[in-house]
């Protein structure tokens, strides 16, 4: 089923989508949409469904209810291979990285590209699609690594490198293919304050060059007040206030997840007037 | 009231489902022939030294025992037959699949489960790869090329292991190959052909199975590890009474 004309531009749409995990709520009717461009900033406490919010968007969970249209496509009961076309346009950054520790580098920051060429091959019949330009797949894993100031880590395995760095690598990863949404789940988990600043302005870089749909998910109100206000530098190479701070925050809308159900939905300043006692104890928290 | 049974048939029954889409993966692009080939030498050559040893040592505790109990009836020279018919028709296929179980289900099932609770299968799914063709498939290829060579060797170095002990230590004369070999008929190497082939499906799906269904951090993968193990034998030891069962009526 396709997604009704009135909405046929949003990026992502969930309708009333709901999901269980045995007796816990994994999503408990969640509806919103969002268009190209925008930004999402996804709080909530640890088990209130924030990742399973994202694997649902990328169709790795099947909802028990609702409707889920990725670029249009209802998703929500489509067979694996059949995502996988549609995936090809999401990159994710997972909580822990998700890089493939049997691979260096150079192959994490590869595998999209190249398996995009043997499923079109797959898809094709044609053998020699996947063994055509290596040097553009090079080209365009230096680039990528480049952007996360990681060009040097080629030939390293990923147990080799910090947190930080498999963080940057997994950004790596999810922007090569530049695709039409990302995903990052807890970019700045776990990770001291300069090093969390340093993934956010990768965030905001990647924003500022290609303003692609953007879905983050976090339990630091910093990381999504950066978003909101800040903007990247190329000259400087460091983040700094958004000139015209209005017009940057206008895309860039926040949620706040419980148990399960979206239970705020709005901008930062209506996040800060908000009044839900779940919702301003998460932004003290953030602001302390 | 029979809420007990639930589980374990449910269990079963994804058992089954992932072994069907590991299957129906083989005749379907892409095909992974590097993860096939680098399996089939963790598998296949990586299990060779401790198939050959335990295949040596099985020959010659069967070649020992059955010497001292044939010479009771006078029949020492039937050593040969007995230690070929054993060999080739049950013992070698058994104790080459639980090697492999111990060796090869443990390592499948960690190394899936490690990727499992390090979100990697997610990834592999997110990035467009469907990790039952890429993990699953090549190693049950790999199982099943592989075991049944791995029971040959091992079949033949049992018979060598026979040999020494029939000529250096109790000095049986006359031929020792020829009656081995004349003592086994068509069903006998039919049998020892698809025990191998039917053990080396369990090994490789059980390891898969436990490793995909790992959750829990390390703790998971560690309990994964070893029931993936001690499934993979029992399922062994079960086809193993009902392919002879079959095969009597033959």
């Amino acid at each position: 089923m396709d997604l009704p004309p009135s909405t046929a531009g949003a990026i992502v749409r969930f309708d009333d989508v709901s999901l269980r995990f045995g007796d816990t709520p994994g999503l408990d009717g969640v509806s919103f949409e969002m268009q190209a461009g925008e930004t999402r900033v996804l709080f909530g406490a640890a088990g209130s469904g924030k990742t399973t919010l994202l694997k649902v968007a990328l169709g790795l969970l099947e909802p028990d209810s609702g409707h889920v249209y990725l670029f249009g496509q209802d998703i929500s009961h489509l067979k694996e291979q059949a995502l996988f076309d549609l995936r090809a346009r999401v990159g994710i950054l997972f909580q822990e990285g998700g890089l493939f520790d049997s691979l260096n580098i150079e192959e994490n920051v590869a595998y999209p590209l190249l398996n995009q060429r043997v499923l079109q091959a797959a898809g094709s019949g044609n053998g020699d699609a996947a063994k055509a330009p290596a040097k553009t797949v090079e080209e365009r894993v230096q680039e990528a690594l480049n952007f996360v100031e990681l060009g040097q880590t080629l030939e390293k395995f990923p147990s080799e490198l910090s947190g930080g760095m498999r963080r940057r690598v997994g950004i790596a990863r999810a922007v090569v293919t530049t695709p039409a949404l990302l995903l990052y789940d807890s970019p700045t988990a776990g990770l001291d304050p300069i090093t969390a600043n340093t993934i956010i302005a990768l965030l905001l870089k990647e924003r500022e060059m290609r303003n692609t749909a953007t879905i983050m998910v976090t339990h630091r109100y910093l990381d999504g007040h950066l978003m909101a206000n800040f903007r990247y530098n190329s000259s400087s190479g460091k983040m700094e206030r958004a000139p015209n701070v209005a017009e940057e925050s206008a895309t860039v809308k926040f949620f706040v997840m419980n148990e399960g159900r979206l239970v705020f939905d709005g901008s930062e300043a209506e996040l800060q007037d908000a009044q839900d006692p779940y919702v301003r104890k998460f932004l003290r928290h953030g602001s302390s | 009231m029979l809420d007990f049974l639930k589980a374990p048939v449910e269990e079963f029954q994804d058992f089954i489902l992932l072994g069907f889409r590991a299957t129906i993966n083989i005749f379907r692009s892409p095909h992974y022939a590097d993860d096939i080939f680098q399996q089939m030498d963790i598998i296949g050559v990586g299990s060779l030294p401790i198939v050959i040893m335990i295949g040596f040592v099985s020959g010659v505790i069967m070649a020992m025992q059955m010497g001292r109990a044939l010479s009771q009836y006078g029949a020492q020279g039937e050593v040969a037959e007995f230690v070929s018919i054993s060999l080739v028709r049950e013992l070698g296929p058994l104790l080459t699949a639980l090697l492999v179980a111990g060796r090869n289900s443990s390592g499948i099932a960690s190394e899936i489960g490690s990727m499992k609770v390090t979100e990697q299968l997610d990834a592999m799914r997110a990035l467009g790869t469907d990790p039952i063709q890429k993990l699953v498939t090549p190693r049950l290829i790999a199982a099943a090329l592989m075991l049944p060579l791995l029971t040959i060797i091992s079949d033949f170095i049992g018979l060598i292991g026979g040999w020494v002990v029939a000529h250096i230590l109790l000095h049986i004369p006359g031929s020792y190959w020829t009656p081995a070999w004349q003592a086994l008929v068509p069903n006998d190497l039919a049998q020892g052909l698809l025990k191998p082939l039917v053990f080396a499906i369990v090994i490789a799906m059980v390891g898969c199975f436990y490793g995909i269904r790992t959750t829990g951090g390390t703790q998971g993968v560690g309990k994964a590890t070893t029931t993936a193990v001690v499934v993979a034998d029992i399922w062994i030891f079960v086809l193993t009474a009902m392919i002879d069962r079959i095969f009597l009526y033959l």
